[in-house]
C-alpha cells in the first residue's frame, strides 16, 4: 500500500548540506503497524512530514514514495489537499499547539468533513458525534461547543485522534502522540489506538523515543539514528536479538522489573 | 534523620471573585509527612497536578502559604526568614526540570555555573571561584574549554549537565531535583541519572527526587512516595512497591508503564477516565473516581494511613479490610 524508496531529505545553508533522512526505505501493508525509535534529530518528524508533503520548501527531496499508486512527491498542492486529512492524516505531539485556540472542537472537526466529503452541516456533526464517542470522550454535545483550553490534556489528543480518524484515512501517522501525557493518560490513549486500528483497519506509523510504547503497539520497528535506519526488525525479534549496538543501548536505558 | 517534613499542608491563594470576597486558598497538598536519611535517595511520583512539585517548593522555602513543619538538621525551616535562609541555601541546592530555560541565555557557561558563588560564597578570590568551576564542570562530564559558551549552543543534555554543576558548586548536602531528566531523550536520561548516581555517592549527598515516570524513579531512588492529587497514596522503599505495592493506584502506574519485553501482558487494571481537578477533590478517598474496587465507604470519609512494615505506609480500605 506504501512504499517507499530511497528517500533522502537534506537542507542547505551556506556550504553546509544537513542530510536529515539518508536512503530510507520501507514498506507498509494495509493494517500493519510500523513503529518508528529514535532520538531528537534522527529524522523520525522529517520522514513523517514527507509522507504528508508538508516539508519546507527548501528541502531538497530525493527517492520514490508510492501510496496507493500515486507518486506522492510529484503531486501539486491541489492534488495534496485531497490526500491530506483523507486518505492520509496525522496526530501531532502536542495537542494544544494543534488545535486552534479560537475555535471550538465542533468547528475544527465539523470544518474536516465538510471540506473532504460534502457532507451537509447536520450530516458532519452527527458523524462527528460519533466520532468522539468512540474515541470516549464522556459528553460529546457539550465538548463540540467548548474551546481547547476547556479540556484537559489526554482529551485534546482524544480529539486530535478523533480529528484524524473522521475521513476513515487508509494510513494514520502518529508522531509522538503518548509523550506529552501523563502515564495512565498514554496507557489508555494506546488502547485507544489500538482498539481503533482493529475497528478500521489501517496502516499505522507510530513515532516515539518510547522503545516500550512501541512494543505495545507496533509490529515491525525501525530504529533511526541521525537520519539513517540502524536496524529493522520484527518487535519481539528486536526484543529478543537486538542486532546494532545503539539498539542494545536504547534497550538498556529502559528499565525492567527483572532487574 | 536528616530531613524531616510533619503533617506539611501548602496552599495557594485563589483569585477573589469581587474586592470584597473572603480570601479562598485551593489545598494543594494535604497533610504529608516524611523523612530522610543522609546520602538517601527519596523519589516522589506522580501525575501532573498531585502537588510534588509544591512540597519541592516548600524545601526550599519559595512556598509562602504553609502550615506543618520542615526539620533540615535542627533548622526549623518552615519558619526561617529570608535572612536566616541564606546560610542555609549553601546546604539545600535545587536542578529544575527544562535545562534550557533555567540558564540566563546572556551568561556564558562560566558565569551560570559561578553565579551561585558569588552570592554564597561572597569570601572567595576570583581564581579560587574559576578554579571551583572548572573542576566542577570537570565533574559533570563537561570539558572546561567550553566554558565561554552560551547555553543556546549546548544541547538539552549538556545543558542539563551544567545545571547540576551549578547546584552543586556550593557543595550542597540537600539536592532536590524535580523533574531533571523528562525533557531529555532516554539515552540522555540514562546517561544524566548515572551521573547523578556518582556524583550522590561521591558527594554523600540526600536527594529528593521527582519525576513523573516510576521507570526513572526506580532506576535511582532508595524510598518512593506516591502522590496523587496533594495526597500522599503509598510510601515504601523501592523493592518493597516494586515487588508488593498494595494501593490501587500504584498499581495502576506499574501497570501503565509499558513493558516492551511482555508486551501481551495484560494490562488488568488500566485506569479510567482523567485525573479530577485539585479544586474540586473528590469526597472521601481522592482516588475513588477512578479506582477499580472502589467500595461505599470510600466515598464518605478518607482511609487513614496504616504501616504495613517499618518500610511501607498506605492509605486504602481494602488493607485495613484484610487484618
Amino acid at each position: 500500500m506504501l512504499k517507499v524508496s530511497d528517500l533522502s531529505i537534506a537542507y542547505t545553508h551556506q556550504e553546509h548540506t544537513l542530510r536529515a533522512v539518508d536512503q530510507l526505505s520501507f514498506e507498509l501493508q494495509a493494517g500493519e503497524t510500523l513503529g518508528i525509535v529514535g532520538e531528537s534529530g534522527s529524522g523520525k518528524s522529517q520522514t513523517l512530514l514527507a509522507l504528508l508533503g508538508l516539508l519546507r520548501k527548501n528541502a531538497q527531496i530525493q527517492g520514490e514514495i508510492v501510496f496507493q499508486g500515486k507518486a506522492l512527491l510529484q503531486q501539486t498542492e491541489k492534488q495534496w489537499q485531497q490526500i491530506r486529512g483523507k486518505e492520509i492524516s496525522m496526530i501531532f505531539q502536542d495537542p494544544m499547539t494543534a488545535l486552534n485556540p479560537y475555535l471550538t472542537i465542533g468547528t475544527q472537526l465539523i470544518e474536516v468533513l465538510q471540506h473532504h466529503e460534502q457532507l451537509s452541516y447536520a450530516a458532519a456533526k452527527a458523524r462527528t458525534l460519533d466520532m468522539l464517542d468512540q474515541v470516549q470522550i464522556a459528553t460529546p454535545k457539550t465538548r463540540l461547543t467548548q474551546y481547547p483550553h476547556e479540556c484537559s490534556g489526554g482529551m485534546r489528543q482524544r480529539i486530535m485522534i478523533a480529528m484524524a480518524l473522521l475521513c476513515k484515512p487508509t494510513l494514520l501517522l502518529a508522531d509522538e502522540p503518548t509523550t506529552a501525557l501523563d502515564v495512565t493518560i498514554a496507557a489508555q490513549i494506546i488502547a485507544l489506538l489500538k482498539e481503533l486500528q482493529r475497528q478500521h483497519q489501517m496502516a499505522i506509523i507510530f513515532v516515539s523515543h518510547n522503545l516500550g510504547v512501541v512494543a505495545q503497539l507496533c509490529q515491525k520497528v525501525h530504529v533511526m539514528y541521525q537520519g539513517k535506519v540502524l536496524e529493522q526488525a520484527k518487535t519481539s525479534e528486536l526484543f529478543k536479538h537486538p542486532q546494532h549496538a545503539y539498539t542494545k543501548r536504547l534497550l538498556a536505558a529502559l528499565y525492567r522489573e527483572d532487574r | 534523620m536528616s530531613l524531616r517534613v510533619q503533617s506539611l499542608n501548602i496552599y495557594y491563594p485563589m483569585q477573589k471573585q469581587h474586592m470584597f470576597a473572603k480570601e479562598t486558598y485551593m489545598h494543594a497538598v494535604k497533610d504529608l509527612s516524611f523523612s530522610v536519611e543522609t546520602g538517601q535517595t527519596l523519589g516522589i511520583v506522580g501525575e501532573s497536578g498531585c502537588g510534588k512539585s509544591s512540597v519541592a517548593r516548600a524545601l526550599l522555602g519559595l512556598q509562602p502559604h504553609l502550615t506543618g513543619e520542615i526539620w533540615w538538621h535542627q533548622h526549623a525551616l518552615h519558619d526561617c526568614s529570608d535572612q536566616q535562609w541564606m546560610p542555609l541555601r549553601r546546604d539545600i541546592q535545587m536542578i529544575f526540570q527544562d535545562p534550557l530555560a533555567s540558564l540566563d541565555p546572556r551568561f556564558t557557561i562560566e558565569q551560570c555555573i559561578q553565579e551561585p558563588l558569588n552570592a554564597l560564597y561572597p569570601e572567595l578570590t576570583q581564581i579560587q571561584k574559576q578554579h571551583r568551576v572548572e573542576k566542577m564542570m570537570q565533574r559533570v562530564g563537561l570539558s572546561p574549554e567550553l566554558k565561554h559558551r552560551y547555553p543556546h549552543e549546548f544541547s538539552g543534555g549538556q545543558c542539563q549537565r551544567v545545571g547540576i554543576a551549578r547546584a552543586l558548586i556550593v557543595e550542597p548536602k540537600l539536592l532536590i531535583c524535580d523533574e531533571p531528566v523528562s525533557a531529555l531523550d532516554v539515552l540522555i536520561q540514562a546517561q544524566i541519572i548515572q551521573l547523578l548516581k556518582e556524583l550522590q555517592q561521591a558527594l554523600n549527598l540526600t536527594m529528593i527526587f521527582i519525576s513523573h515516570d516510576l521507570n526513572v524513579i526506580g532506576q535511582i531512588s532508595n524510598q518512593i512516595m506516591v502522590m496523587y492529587l496533594g495526597r500522599l497514596m503509598e510510601w515504601a522503599d523501592k523493592t518493597t512497591l516494586q515487588t508488593q505495592a498494595k494501593h490501587p493506584y500504584t498499581q495502576a502506574l506499574w501497570n501503565a508503564i509499558p513493558n516492551p519485553f511482555q508486551p501481551q501482558r495484560k494490562t488488568c487494571t488500566l485506569l479510567y477516565g482523567e485525573i479530577p481537578s485539585i479544586l474540586t477533590p473528590p469526597s472521601g478517598c481522592v482516588f475513588h473516581t477512578r479506582c477499580p474496587y472502589v467500595m461505599p465507604q470510600c466515598k464518605i470519609s478518607p482511609p487513614s494511613y496504616v504501616s504495613l512494615s517499618s518500610t511501607q505506609k498506605t492509605a486504602c480500605y481494602l488493607i485495613t479490610q484484610d487484618k
